[in-house]
């Protein structure tokens, strides 16, 4: 046993209202510079719908994941390394900038240069890429919002695929069967990632410390097989700096003991941050479960109890801080996921063992409003009434298989159900809870932490241990803090003999004012 | 005058342009390690981009190794394997295929980077002069066949070959000595060539330094530690 730590997500999907904040907020911090105007490292997607890039889930086209061998060990999708090596030249499983959407920008500076004249001068758009007039806006990063869109189109999400028929998909198409919801998405920071294993550079790394997966941007090259390793396709290739970029974790932030900014500012406080304690030795064995139905159960499995004595002692054995197991014990996220099994991983399936989990939403009952009744399973609805159906949260939470997402549903209905009878009517409904196998003092807490959600509760971060990292920390007097890797001279020309331009010039996005016509 | 302009550009400027070369791909690995990368454009637009881009590649990669090891082979060292007449005829017959090749795949390549407006306008003045640089140097190559293929006795490319293990033993008055009478074509090859070297570390020809051949011998997961 190798016990490591990470520091992982749960996102309530019962409570995003899919305003976007998280998004907005992470863009702003991380990504609002040229080359990285199309890339989101967070984004939040209306379902059923194909998503953001074009059909992301479709891994026959993108190539994204591991996959079983016959054996029974696993490799990338994509390929073997002698694969991936020849796919070097020309990568023909990678998204094309049209799949996300080509950036572009308005010509304000148009409304306040032109002429005057008969009509309201009007702001075009222009490519950010190429700096041309686009006719006509195609696509962008949101762009079947609140079902947006044809059905025709968007009901080629795979999660309508596996376990649904011809005449079933249809009916959801159905203005009075269609159902809704959101889901926001950023990098999982996979306990057994595709990208590190497809970086011909090895560019590409986990941090033992927190679980956060970095792209070393010295060591890239930008060979760009991540961007197709990755089944959620959360890696970005730059095109101006010609190297490829991810979310961070808000990695400065988390080793602060501070949330990451799109956790930090979510409106709605669905996003809940703590650490994990896992056993590196078994995620290669976890990973490569014969069954895809497995996954789940089995990477829960890797998870471990720290509370356990032993599990403690091995910790500490292995280097984990004391600070680091006390979060653990208070993690929100073991006790989303583990404890009340409630958080599901995103596409198991991929086989990557991802990190940041989500609580499967709750929707409006369905048969109540075809029959006026509706369908009840002792105290609580049926789920089965439920809008959204379980298959499709299934094919997206767990490999398609109905239990986990039953049970989760359930265990939401249930405490809401206690609570209202225990709050509004003054009844302990405790049969309610006895059902889905819950306690008064777990129903509690998970009340606590679900419907009052306090930011205490939500995050649980240990700050990083930075005396770690340095042998003296006298040297680090007087230093000159970040720099990019030049020391602390960074010369004083603007002109960069190699042809980029200065590492600590920031360029914001000039383009637009500077159009011509 | 004995040092002339010959020996200038092929006793002496082969040094410069190396001497450029290693120290510079020194600097900007140490210094400017972010610059270092492919460049690929392939993202802005994908459409033909596997057929031109693996033609040019594969084409290049073995005219280098062509010329790397017809070059620098020392004559007593290939003749157990194969005559100097016949290896003319192979470096001719390969070289003109890969060659061909290449030129397919870098005219696509050109075109793409001159006429597609996303990829224009992302291209620095280096992406697309190392194009030019590498077109000229190809044709000039290609050329040459032609001029070979009047004399099929492997005397010229012995020259050539003297002239290439002579730089590299350091002896440049030899160098220079031995490619002074082979056709103006041939001279023009080598000097494009000399000088592809000396542009090599501020353009993105580095790229092919970093080649990740050690992505074969490696784990597929990377994990990094803080604890020094």
């Amino acid at each position: 046993m190798k016990i490591r730590s990470q520091v992982g997500m749960v996102l309530n999907l019962d409570k995003c209202i899919g305003c976007h904040t998280c998004s907005i907020t992470c863009k702003n911090v991380w990504s609002s510079r040229e080359g990285m105007e199309y890339a989101w490292f967070n984004n939040v997607e209306s379902k059923p719908g194909v998503g953001y890039p074009n059909n992301w889930e479709d891994q026959d086209k993108w190539k994204g994941g591991w996959e079983l061998k016959k054996n029974g060990s696993i490799k990338p999708k994509i390929g073997g390394k002698l694969k991936v090596l020849s796919k070097i030249f020309a990568n023909p499983d990678m998204p094309q900038i049209d799949d996300y959407y080509e950036p572009f920008d308005f010509d304000y500076q148009h409304l306040h240069t032109a002429p005057e004249g008969k009509h309201q001068p009007t702001a075009r758009p222009r490519s950010l890429v190429s700096g041309k007039r686009m006719k006509k806006i195609e696509t962008g990063p949101n762009w079947e919002e609140i079902l947006g869109g044809e059905y025709e189109k968007r009901s080629a999400d795979k999660n309508l695929q596996n376990k649904f028929e011809a005449v079933e998909k249809q009916m959801y198409g159905e203005y009075e069967n269609t159902f809704m919801m959101y889901l926001p998405r950023l990098c999982e920071h996979c306990l057994n990632p595709t990208c590190v294993a497809s970086c011909p550079s090895g560019a590409i790394y986990k941090r033992e410390e927190d679980g956060i997966v970095l792209i070393d941007q010295d060591k890239c090259r930008g060979w760009r097989m991540c961007v197709s390793g990755c089944p959620y396709k959360k890696i970005y290739f730059n095109w101006k700096s010609g190297k490829s970029e991810k979310c961070i974790f808000c990695y400065p932030r988390i080793e602060a003991g501070q949330p990451t900014v799109c956790s930090e500012t979510c409106v709605g406080r669905i996003r809940y941050l703590g650490v994990l304690l896992y056993d590196a030795d078994r995620i290669e064995e976890v990973a490569s479960s014969p069954k895809e139905t497995d996954l789940y159960e089995n990477q829960l499995s890797v998870f471990l109890d720290p509370n356990d004595p032993k599990v403690i002692a091995q910790a500490r054995k292995d280097g984990v801080p004391d600070s680091v197991i006390e979060s653990a014990q208070q993690s929100p996220v073991y006790k989303l996921a583990v404890d009340w099994k409630l958080a599901l991983p995103l596409h198991p399936e991929y086989r990557t063992l991802p990190m940041v989990w989500y609580v499967p939403p709750l929707s409006p009952i369905q048969g109540a409003a075809d029959s006026g009744a509706i369908g009840m399973s002792g105290v609580i609805p049926d789920v089965d009434s439920l809008r959204i159906p379980i298959q499709y949260l299934a094919n997206m939470l767990t490999a398609g298989d109905e239990v986990p997402v039953r049970l989760a549903l359930k265990r939401l209905l249930a405490m809401r159900a206690y609570k209202r009878s225990e709050l509004v009517e003054g009844v302990d409904e405790y049969a309610v809870l006895e059902e889905v196998g819950l306690s008064r003092e777990q129903v509690e807490e998970m009340y606590r932490y679900l419907a009052i959600a306090n930011y205490e509760d939500r995050f649980v971060i240990p700050t990083a241990h930075r005396e770690q990292a340095l042998k003296y920390a006298q040297d680090e007097a007087n230093g000159c803090g970040f720099t990019f890797g030049n020391g602390c001279s960074d010369g004083n020309s603007d002109v960069n003999m190699f042809g980029g331009k200065k590492a600590n010039r920031k360029d914001v996005i000039s383009s637009v004012q500077i159009w011509e016509d | 005058m004995n040092f002339s302009l010959n020996t200038f550009l092929f006793g002496l400027y082969p040094y410069i342009a190396l001497v450029v070369c290693v120290v510079a791909c020194f600097i900007r690995f140490d210094r400017e390690q972010y610059t270092w990368k492919a460049g690929s454009s392939q993202l802005l637009r994908t459409k033909n981009m596997v057929l031109a881009s693996n033609l040019f590649h594969i084409g290049i990669i073995f005219i280098l190794f062509g010329h790397i090891v017809g070059l620098l082979t020392p004559e007593s060292l290939y003749h157990y394997v194969i005559s100097t007449p016949n290896k003319q005829l192979l470096a001719m017959i390969s070289g003109g295929f890969f060659g061909l090749l290449c030129l397919v795949g870098l005219i696509m390549l050109l075109h793409r980077r001159l006429t597609d407006p996303r990829v224009r306008a992302s291209s620095s003045f280096s992406d697309i002069a190392v194009l030019v640089l590498l077109l000229i140097q190809l044709l000039l190559g290609l050329m040459t066949i032609f001029i070979s293929a009047e004399h099929l006795d492997g005397s010229v490319m012995l020259l050539l070959a003297n002239w290439a293990q002579s730089i590299v033993t350091f002896q440049p008055m030899q160098a220079a000595a031995s490619i002074a009478n082979v056709h103006i074509l041939y001279k023009l090859h080598v000097f494009f060539g000399i000088s592809i070297i000396l542009v090599f570390p501020f353009t993105r020809l580095v790229h092919m330094i970093s080649a990740p051949v050690w992505y074969l011998g490696r784990n597929y997961q990377i994990v990094r530690q803080k604890r020094t």
